[in-house]
């Protein structure tokens, strides 16, 4: 009888006084949560992309109860979501302003190859191995890192031009693409002032036309053309001040080489 | 108790006996929670603040409650008991006073609860350090070190996996072995190196 009622007894107690213990320890250290953290959470798409720099949707939930992040930092929700999560925190819902992936090259095929490279298909990789295969160090590899990273199928490579195309309509601007790809040629741009330059080189002019055809030159044609401070030629490389933009067509005619580009065009 | 023993406790616990290549116990987070460096690293950390703390604990319960009851045979299921109360208490304690460790350990804290390896340690020490109801002296000593060499030892194998698996991202392989599979067949090559300290046994 002994041997059995002693073991019982001693786990018996044993649990007793944790279980005790736990309920007191978990009385007093008790952290009080703000209700309308889950409440946000739960009006959030869920996909912990973390394209709003946060680490998750519950952190960013937190960050918006904190003050430390606004709603408009997250891109995959929709206008209505925002509304009502807004609603929740009390503040006014700001408009948005959408921006979508852009490349800034338009070597691709353009591009004679400085080496035949066997290697793994893959940007980063190829990057690796003296900047990759491409005469233009600058431009773009055209291994599809991005399409692959892309978790929402808006960029597929062209056949035709070596190239990765962005559907702006599937864009989120996420910005894994931005990440991800070893020459830096994407930036996220508003869709509403379309017009970017398709060329990352900081090459001087006659170095660029050795080898690409389509490159900015520096020529500073379109600095003279259009309204002042729009464009700015810098490093060799033609820059557009996105903050004084204006609509404008004369800046892509006068380009020589083509590199000034509207979107979708 | 001298240097000597603590420096065998170490060079056995992390290369000769190393808990997951050479004892295959804690697997479950080996390939659950290797493929990127600072998580593998979080954990390893959390594991070994737990292997040692539960170290402590088993130990006091094993020297003051099952030995005087005689009850020994009733180890494992006073040990879990014993650790899951002793993680779920700490995981409360540090969220209240410390936020960013909180943050740091993150899931992998209440995940060790019943990770095999932290109970393993706490079996290995009342089999080394007691011989029946007799307690070696020193035992206790003895026993916290063991539990934290055996948590270093976890935290190397789960970096020197993380870094071949973070290494294997770039890497082409056919479809059927990517992620887990190839990594079963990593860590089956890393304990064959692993063996390599103690020589094989049949």
């Amino acid at each position: 009888m002994m041997e059995i009622l002693i073991p019982v007894l001693t786990l018996a107690s044993l649990g007793m006084i944790f279980g005790v213990g736990l309920a007191i320890a978990a009385k007093k250290l008790c952290v009080e949560q703000d209700p309308k953290i889950s409440a946000v959470f739960s009006h959030l798409p869920g996909a912990n992309c973390g394209a709003c720099g946060m680490a998750g949707c519950m952190g960013f939930a937190e960050g918006l109860i904190n003050g430390t992040c606004t709603v408009e930092r997250c891109v995959v929700a929709s206008e209505k979501i925002r509304t009502e999560i807004s609603k929740i925190l009390g503040v006014e819902a700001k408009a948005k302003i959408k921006t979508a992936a852009v490349l800034h090259c338009n070597g691709g095929n353009k591009v004679k190859d400085k080496f035949q490279y066997q290697g793994i298909k893959d940007c980063v990789a190829a990057n690796q191995l003296q900047g990759g295969q491409k005469a233009c160090v600058w431009g773009c590899l055209g291994f599809g890192s991005c399409a692959k990273v892309c978790p929402f199928s808006a960029i597929t490579m062209s056949q035709e031009t070596g190239l990765p195309v962005v559907d702006e309509s599937k864009c989120t601007a996420c910005g894994n693409c931005v990440k991800i790809c070893p020459k830096h040629l994407f930036t996220l741009i508003d869709v509403k002032k379309p017009v970017y330059i398709a060329c990352s080189s900081h090459d001087k002019g006659k170095a660029v036309m050795d080898v690409c055809k389509v490159g900015c030159i520096a020529c500073l044609k379109c600095e003279k053309q259009c309204a002042p401070g729009l464009f700015k030629v810098k490093d060799n490389l033609s820059q557009i001040d996105y903050n004084s933009y204006v609509p404008c067509d004369d800046c892509i005619k006068v380009c020589p080489t083509s590199t000034i580009r509207k979107r979708g065009a | 108790m001298d240097a000597s023993q603590l420096i065998m406790i170490f060079i056995s616990m992390v290369f000769i006996n190393n808990f997951i290549l050479s004892k295959f116990l804690g697997l479950c987070s080996f390939i659950g929670v290797s493929k990127e460096t600072g998580p593998a690293m979080s954990m390893g950390l959390a594991v070994t603040f737990v292997t040692t703390m539960s170290s402590i604990i088993t130990w006091l319960i094993y020297r003051f409650v099952l030995i005087p009851f005689d009850i020994t045979y009733m180890r494992t299921i006073s040990f879990i008991l014993v650790i899951a109360t002793f993680v779920q208490l700490v995981e409360m304690f540090i969220r209240k006073t410390s936020p960013h460790l909180y943050k740091f350990f993150g899931i992998y804290l209440p995940l060790i609860t019943v990770n095999c390896a932290v109970l393993g340690v706490a079996v290995l020490n009342s089999e080394t350090f007691f011989s029946g109801s007799r307690i070696m002296p020193g035992s206790f000593i003895f026993s916290v070190v063991q539990g934290f060499f055996a948590g270093a030892g976890y935290c190397l194998a789960m970096l020197l996996m993380s870094g071949i698996r973070e290494r294997l991202e770039l890497v082409r392989v056919p479809r059927s072995f990517k992620d887990v599979p190839l990594a079963f067949v990593i860590a089956s090559l890393m304990s064959l190196a692993f063996m390599g300290f103690s020589g094989f046994k049949f």
